[in-house]
């Protein structure tokens, strides 16, 4: 915004040609990519293209009478939102249908499986102490389970080798505060600390405190039966669990063999968990991994449980990170962890490791839903909808071109020029984000593009007319070029910043198609201030050497009889000095 | 167009104007007007609310031969409201109708069983919950709210108070009668509405920093001369910028006129329309507010303060001289525009202050005087 040093200025004045061939190499590779790459075209939203519409219904769970009720179904919503749109640019759509289920849909061109994956998924999360456990069946399993549990070493301060990152991000709340957090108090009111017996042997039966021996007995048949290498076995053990029971439940070891636990009542719960993210272990060799941050509660029940453990015995040191009923991980301890940091690591890659940390960033859905049915849906607004708009918008740039030509005459050029290379890289970048972060273009986002013309010609305009003033003053146009730049930019640079603030604010507060408004508008205006620094400038610059506008051609725009120049001489001060770069 | 280009070259010049800032009173009229008519027709009319916030039926059909906007057509004729039909890949449509209870969709179901030609049995009606919930309404008034504040600070910074008030004023304006129309001609507001009434906010703040920009530097060193007042350099501002913010509202929205008026016209309602409108009626407003409203509001504002007022006073003062004097005033002022002092900022005096992006008021107490003696 300062008048900038003369120096600096006249380097860049120097060199226009250069900043103008990287800036052509720039878009060149951009649109190459996109040529590269294989997505030639800006993945359309649901309204424009269609897609995938999966209808979720909820289950009857036993144990939990009237679970299926308006909030839990609104909660749900909000956390599958969030799940399949993080970004708000990917234009899903989630809402109730009924009184029991819920339609997802995904714009065509998405990755409906892993979708699928996402909002189906429950997400329900515990720290339970393991009582006992062993290798189950005879084999080991073959199945590409993605949930395998290698070792994991939760804690920062107990393994020096192990990359313990505290993740940053956004702080989600959970919306399943409700129902799990009472949950989890019940749990606690059970006193749920496993007293370990003495025999810890693999084979002995636990005997945890408080419980009937009747109910004992059954989950010791029921552990007994279980055969982990059977899905269908996998699939029914602990179902129905409350957070405070006893349960069994299945997990692979790093071996990728199948082992069975018999488990605790649940210590911490995902409710306690602050933020999750996936990072890539560079020391620990085990790929990628999730990383979770707890609350100060959960930090505090976390130090306390392990603290409990590691004065165990093997197995009865270890707990288990259990999601969906399913051990995914089970670390011993040897201290009290208070870090406030676990992390769970697997044969994850890096597209299950972020899945997964998002479900437990966004929470556990307060509900279990089964798919009903998967339909593809055809676009919300007609084909001909898009049409007109394309017809009408083209229409509306030639009229803009017109005006341009008639009133710019040769400086139009460069705006006309400037414009196409702005819509270049605005089409690339689009192109390029569908894969890359599923960003989905929708109608009103077209819209915006099309006031985002209006706005970037603004900028060429204000440079434009600053330059026509200066050379009004009596001002040749190599000088009137170079005094015209530094009050444009400022002018460019002081509203672009509203517009720029306005996106980064609404796109870190907000969810949804807001969040997805504002990341176009952020992207738009970033693209204008570059393509004004380093196209229309550099471009200005070097034809204001060409004899076509320096001599004030009558179709060069700047024929200063027309624009009613005064003579230059009208004070002599004003000459000496015609260079400067001030800005008053 | 020569015309067009001599009236920018004449109006640098400050040989014509417009008198903005003087004849304010009508413009902050016909602005009161046109808002009170916008909260009256939002009060009496009110919004009316698409499927997407509100929630409705929705209507499954099984394969049918009927076109997707067939259907939309029977759907709306059944309801009255806007309806999003689509395709389902086992050939049926699924149609989606805001704002409809259960009694009223056993009708518009029998309604539609007869346009279709499918049976009336077979159509699955259930009500759908909104897919733009409170949760994302409730994030996006907070984001706003935030915005607001940190814009009003930045330009209370970047260029002060008054400014930020003024430009905070227009925008409030803008989006008002936006909504007002929006809710006057009756649309269904979508998704798609409510990312135009953003696009306008943006563009709104954004053409008033333009011209607001243009104003700081017109007004810079004010108070060391005194042949105009505030008011003037800022019509003067005005009537200089005023070239750039006719091209550039005509560049924003002759392609947003053309979707509305080529596209949405021809072709009916639709999502489409209802984009355009609140984008180009929210462009004009954000445009005309600008010049009409927010740049004579900072000229009111700043006309309140004491060393404006003691400008006021040199100039009329001295101006009286002149007219005594039997000069004729018109000569030398416009000759001679308010530019005139650029070469007092030239002088090292002024380089130090400059860096320090002080506010011409500011400045001007302690500079002040000697200027006006030099004259």
């Amino acid at each position: 915004m300062a008048a900038p040093k003369k120096g600096r200025n006249q380097g860049a004045q120097g060199r226009p040609g250069r900043t103008l061939a990287l800036f052509l190499i720039a878009i060149v590779a951009l649109a190459g990519g996109m040529f590269a790459s294989g997505h030639t075209t800006p993945r359309l939203g649901i309204d424009l293209a269609g897609g995938t519409s999966i209808t979720l219904a909820a289950k009857e769970e036993p144990g939990q009478k009237n679970a299926i009720n308006p909030t839990n179904m609104k909660t749900a919503v909000g956390i599958m939102e969030r799940r399949v749109n993080g970004l708000g640019v990917s234009e899903a759509e989630v809402q109730t249908q009924g009184d029991r289920n819920i339609i997802v849909n995904i714009p065509k061109g998405t990755n409906s499986k892993q979708a699928r994956e996402q909002v189906g998924t429950t997400a329900k999360l515990f720290f339970r102490p393991v009582l006992t456990t062993e290798v189950s069946g005879p084999a080991p399993s073959a199945s590409p389970s993605p949930s395998a549990s290698s070792s994991a070493s939760p804690g920062t301060d107990k393994d020096g080798d192990k990359a313990t990152s505290t993740p940053s991000g956004s702080t989600t709340p959970s919306a399943t505060a409700t129902s799990q957090g009472r949950a989890v108090t019940d749990a606690l009111k059970a006193d749920p600390t496993p007293s370990p017996t003495d025999s810890a042997s693999a084979s002995s039966s636990p005997s945890p405190s408080g419980s009937a021996d009747e109910a004992a007995g059954k989950l010791q048949a029921e552990y007994a039966a279980l055969d982990c290498t059977k899905e269908a076995d996998r699939a029914r053990a602990g179902e129905g669990a409350q957070p405070g029971d006893t349960t069994v439940a299945c997990g692979q070891n790093s071996q990728g063999q199948w082992q069975k636990y018999i488990l605790g009542p649940a210590e911490v719960a995902g409710t306690d968990i602050d933020e999750a993210q996936a990072v890539f272990d560079t020391q620990g060799a085990a790929g990628w991994k999730v990383t979770m941050k707890f609350t100060d509660a959960g930090a505090k029940k976390f130090a306390d449980i392990t603290g409990k453990l590691a004065k165990n015995q093997s197995p009865q040191n270890q707990f288990a990170i259990v999601l969906d009923n399913e051990v995914v991980s089970d670390p011993f301890v040897n201290q009290a962890l208070t870090g406030g940091n676990a992390e769970i690591s697997g044969s994850f890659d890096q597209q299950e490791a972020q899945d997964l940390a998002n479900m437990l960033k966004y929470g556990a859905l307060p509900l279990s839903f089964e798919e009903a049915s998967v339909t593809t849906v055809t676009a919300a607004l007609g084909g001909e909808q898009l049409e007109a708009g394309l017809i009408a918008g083209a229409i509306g740039l030639a009229l803009v071109i017109i005006y341009l030509v008639v009133y710019y005459r040769g400086l139009s050029f460069v705006a006309i020029v400037s414009l196409l290379a702005s819509a270049i890289m605005t089409y690339s970048i689009m192109s390029l984000l569908g894969p890359t972060i599923g960003f989905a273009l929708n109608l009103p986002a077209v819209c915006g593009a099309i006031v985002a013309i209006g706005i970037t010609a603004d900028s060429f305009i204000v440079f434009f007319e600053r330059i026509r003033d200066e050379i009004r003053e009596g001002r040749t146009l190599g000088p009137a070029v170079q005094r015209g730049w530094p009050r444009a930019r400022r002018t460019i640079l002081v509203s672009d910043f509203v517009s720029f603030l306005a996106a980064a604010v609404l796109f870190i507060v907000t969810v949804g198609k807001v969040q997805g408004f504002a990341f176009t508008l952020g992207l738009t205006t970033l693209l204008d201030v570059v393509v004004v620094f380093l196209f229309t400038k550099p471009l200005m610059t070097i034809l204001a050497r060409k004899r076509f506008f320096t001599e004030g051609h009558r179709w060069s725009g700047l024929d200063p009889k027309r624009l009613g120049a005064k003579p230059p001489l009208r004070r002599t001060r004003r000459v000496s000095a015609p260079v400067d770069t001030k800005e008053a | 167009m020569s015309k067009l280009g001599t009236l920018g070259a004449r109006l640098h010049r400050g040989e014509i104007g417009y008198d903005f800032v003087g004849k304010r009173k009508i413009w902050y009229g016909v602005s009161i007007l046109i808002t009170i008519t916008a909260i009256l027709g939002l009060t009496v009319r009110g919004l009316n609310m698409g499927i997407e916030f509100q929630g409705g039926a929705v209507f499954t059909t099984e394969k049918t031969s009927v076109s997707v906007s067939q259907a939309e057509e029977y759907a709306e004729e059944a309801s009255g409201h806007d309806a999003i039909v689509q395709k389902l890949g086992n050939g049926g449509l699924r149609i989606q109708i805001a704002g409809t209870d259960t009694g009223r969709s056993d009708q518009i179901k029998e309604e539609l069983a007869g346009d279709l030609k499918v049976d009336a049995e077979k159509i699955n009606a259930e009500l759908v919950g909104p897919s733009w919930g409170d949760q994302i309404a409730n994030k996006a008034w907070q984001g706003l709210a935030i915005f607001m504040v940190l814009v009003v600070i930045y330009l209370a910074i970047a260029f002060e108070w008054r400014m930020a008030l003024a430009a905070l004023v227009a925008l409030i304006h803008d989006i008002t009668i936006t909504v007002g129309i929006y809710a006057l001609v009756g649309f269904e507001v979508t998704p798609g509405t409510v990312i135009g009434l953003l696009t306008i906010l943006g563009y709104s703040l954004y053409d008033t920093v333009v011209v607001f920009d243009s104003l700081k530097e017109q007004a810079k060193d004010l108070t060391k001369q005194t042949r105009w007042t505030y008011s003037e350099v800022a019509d003067r501002s005005i009537n200089g910028t005023l070239v750039r913010s006719i091209n550039t509202t005509v560049v924003a929205l002759l392609p947003v006129a053309g979707l509305l008026f080529i596209g949405g016209g021809v072709l009916g309602a639709g999502m489409l329309n209802d984009i355009s409108l609140s984008l180009f009626v929210g462009l004009a407003a954000g445009a005309y507010s600008s010049i009409f409203i927010a740049t004579p509001l900072v000229a009111d504002l700043k006309e309140r303060e004491p060393q404006m007022k003691a400008l006021k006073k040199r100039v009329l003062a001295k101006r009286a001289a002149a007219a005594a004097k039997g000069d004729s005033l018109e000569g030398p002022a416009v000759d001679e525009p308010y530019d005139d002092d650029e070469p007092q900022d030239a002088t090292p005096a002024v380089v130090g202050p400059r860096g320090t992006r002080t506010q011409p008021s500011s400045r001007g107490r302690g500079r002040g005087r000697p200027s006006g003696k030099r004259r």
